[in-house]
């Protein structure tokens, strides 16, 4: 498999406040790739990094070229990142919501998409007029999953998307994502707390302890691996 | 009972206050505009209009211009002055406090009006109606070509301007900036030339209100500071943040206004006169600020913690 993301080395900072030390992590096209960690191991600031949010330095490579530049950068190169907390523009309504999910496409096929869209989340076709911010906390999750879907991305960064959200409507999420990737080839990149959904819905995983990756492999090797067990998986 | 000439009376008061209160609904939509993007106030707002009437007036008394094409011109021209002071004076205080925009717009605002005194002086000048200054019976009430025309130009860029922010592209890329940059940036939106465009916008309706002041109250430095009033006024009345209601709010000031003068004719609040209409305005800011601080139209302010 052809290597799609790769980051060398690369460290963050919120100002003067370090939130990133030393990461080094790869994710290769077709993958579904899983980032776990405590609070505060930085995860949140890794996919920032990556979508240029954050001041960063280190290497940071879109299929082999260096990638430098702000969000609205990413964006344009095939970088759609679903932030913590649903980022979705709570006073647009839904169709709005998924426009703009494409405001980077120049081409024609928007419309088919919306409809394509709309197979793997039918409620969203009858509720298009309807404003986000009075959706669920569920629904606004998977409206920003569709908008990203929207931008037909090269790469998924996904910032917990569990968090707040009740198990049942978790599992329904990242069965879709799972569908996506399957399906269609969708990359992704998902950091998550929940390490044991997370390493359920993804191939190989990283682990980040204090700004720094401490552990990788297949998923199936961590959930084996005694201290993941113990420190995330809690048995 | 009414009588007829009474009624008609009335009602030529009310077209007038139309056309003024299309006016400020203009103004306030500009400053609305920038509120929702920026998050201040634009006290610079009458005296960018003031200068674009100016410059409608130079080129067509000293370049020889006519009328629509110099309104033409202005508007563009307008429209490059409100992205140029966002870019050059706005966006470097951006991000701090608040207050650090606000007091630049208040220096921009001494400065334009400088500017214009140093450039044409403060002497009085005539901007001509592009309307002429016929009037038109209709019914037995008697109107000013002027005040339709404001009227029917009012509610055009009104049209155009809510066509551009419901169904164009840019329009959502606008809104989406202004409501939520952050996450604008994340779709691609480069939220930093959307609020640069906000301004140009802001600019231009200030100048086609700037341009349908000047022939009534005549073209001078200090001809938009009352009308700066009323259209804060009007802002405050239909919600800061609301479009819809600074347009509901202009109408209702101008209306309101006029109405007012014209019961003072009639016994009715009969202390009434041209001197309170300023601060009747400041009256009506006051009174919502303290009863509906979010205006008719806005939504009340929810504090997140």
């Amino acid at each position: 498999m052809r290597t799609l993301l790769e980051l060398d080395r690369v460290a963050a900072r919120y100002g003067p406040v370090p939130a990133l030390y030393d990461v080094s992590l790869t994710v290769r096209d077709g993958e579904v790739v899983a980032v776990l960690g405590a609070n505060g191991a930085g995860k949140t600031t890794t996919l920032r990094a990556i979508s240029g949010a954050v001041s960063r330095t280190g290497v940071i490579e879109l299929e082999g070229k260096a990638f430098k530049g702000g969000p609205e950068a990413a964006a344009r190169a095939g970088i759609a990142h679903v932030p913590e907390g649903r980022g979705t523009f709570v006073d647009l309504t839904v169709t709005e919501n998924l426009k703009l999910g494409a405001y980077t496409r120049r081409d024609r096929e928007v419309k088919a998409d919306l409809r394509r869209v709309a197979d793997y989340f039918p409620w969203m076709q009858e509720r298009g007029g309807q404003r986000a911010g009075t959706l669920s906390g569920g629904e606004q999750q998977m409206l920003a999953l569709a908008r990203a879907l929207m931008s037909r991305p090269r790469l998924l960064l996904l910032d917990e998307p569990s968090l707040g959200l009740a198990p049942m409507v978790v599992r329904e999420f990242f069965r879709i994502v799972g569908e996506l990737n399957e399906k269609e080839g969708l990359t992704v990149l998902v950091v998550e707390q929940d390490a044991r959904i997370a390493l359920a819905a993804s191939h190989r995983a990283y682990v980040l302890e204090v700004g720094r990756v401490a552990l990788t492999g297949t998923s199936d090797e961590l959930r084996g691996n005694e201290s993941v067990r113990r420190s995330y998986l809690g048995y | 009972m009414l009588l007829a000439s009474e009624f008609a009376d009335f009602m030529q008061q009310v077209v007038s206050g139309l056309a003024s209160g299309g006016i400020y609904a203009l103004l306030a939509l500009a400053l609305v505009i920038i509120h929702r993007s920026t998050g201040v106030i634009n006290f610079a707002q009458g005296e960018m209009a003031m200068l674009s009437a100016y410059i409608a007036w130079t080129l067509m008394t000293n370049h020889g211009w006519s009328y629509w094409p110099a309104f033409v011109a202005t508007l563009a021209i307008s429209f490059l002055g409100g992205v140029v002071i966002h870019r050059l004076v706005i966006r470097p205080v951006e991000g701090g406090s608040v207050l650090r925009i606000v007091i630049v717009t208040i220096g921009l605002l001494v400065a334009i009006n400088g500017f214009v005194i140093w450039k044409w002086s403060g002497q009085p000048q005539q901007l001509s109606s592009p309307f002429g200054t016929s009037t038109y019976e209709i019914g037995g009430v008697v109107v000013a070509a002027h005040d339709i025309g404001t009227i029917a130009v009012a509610v055009a860029i009104v049209f155009l301007l809510w066509v551009l922010f419901r169904f164009t592209k840019v329009g959502l890329a606008l809104r989406a900036a202004a409501v939520n940059p952050v996450e604008a940036r994340l779709v691609g939106v480069r939220v930093t030339w959307m609020l640069a465009l906000g301004w140009g916008l802001a600019a231009t309706l200030g100048a086609v209100a700037g341009m349908l002041t000047a022939p009534t109250v005549g073209l001078d430095p200090q001809m938009m500071q009352a009308v700066l009033i009323y259209a804060f006024a009007a802002a405050v009345l239909g919600g800061i943040d609301s479009p819809i209601g600074a347009v509901v709010g202009g109408l209702l000031i101008g209306v309101l206004l006029n109405l007012l003068s014209y019961s003072s004719k009639y016994g009715a609040f009969d202390w009434f006169t041209e001197e309170l209409r300023l601060p009747a305005a400041l009256l009506v800011i006051l009174v919502v600020l303290l009863v509906r601080p979010q205006g008719l139209f806005g939504k009340p302010e929810v504090t997140r913690v």
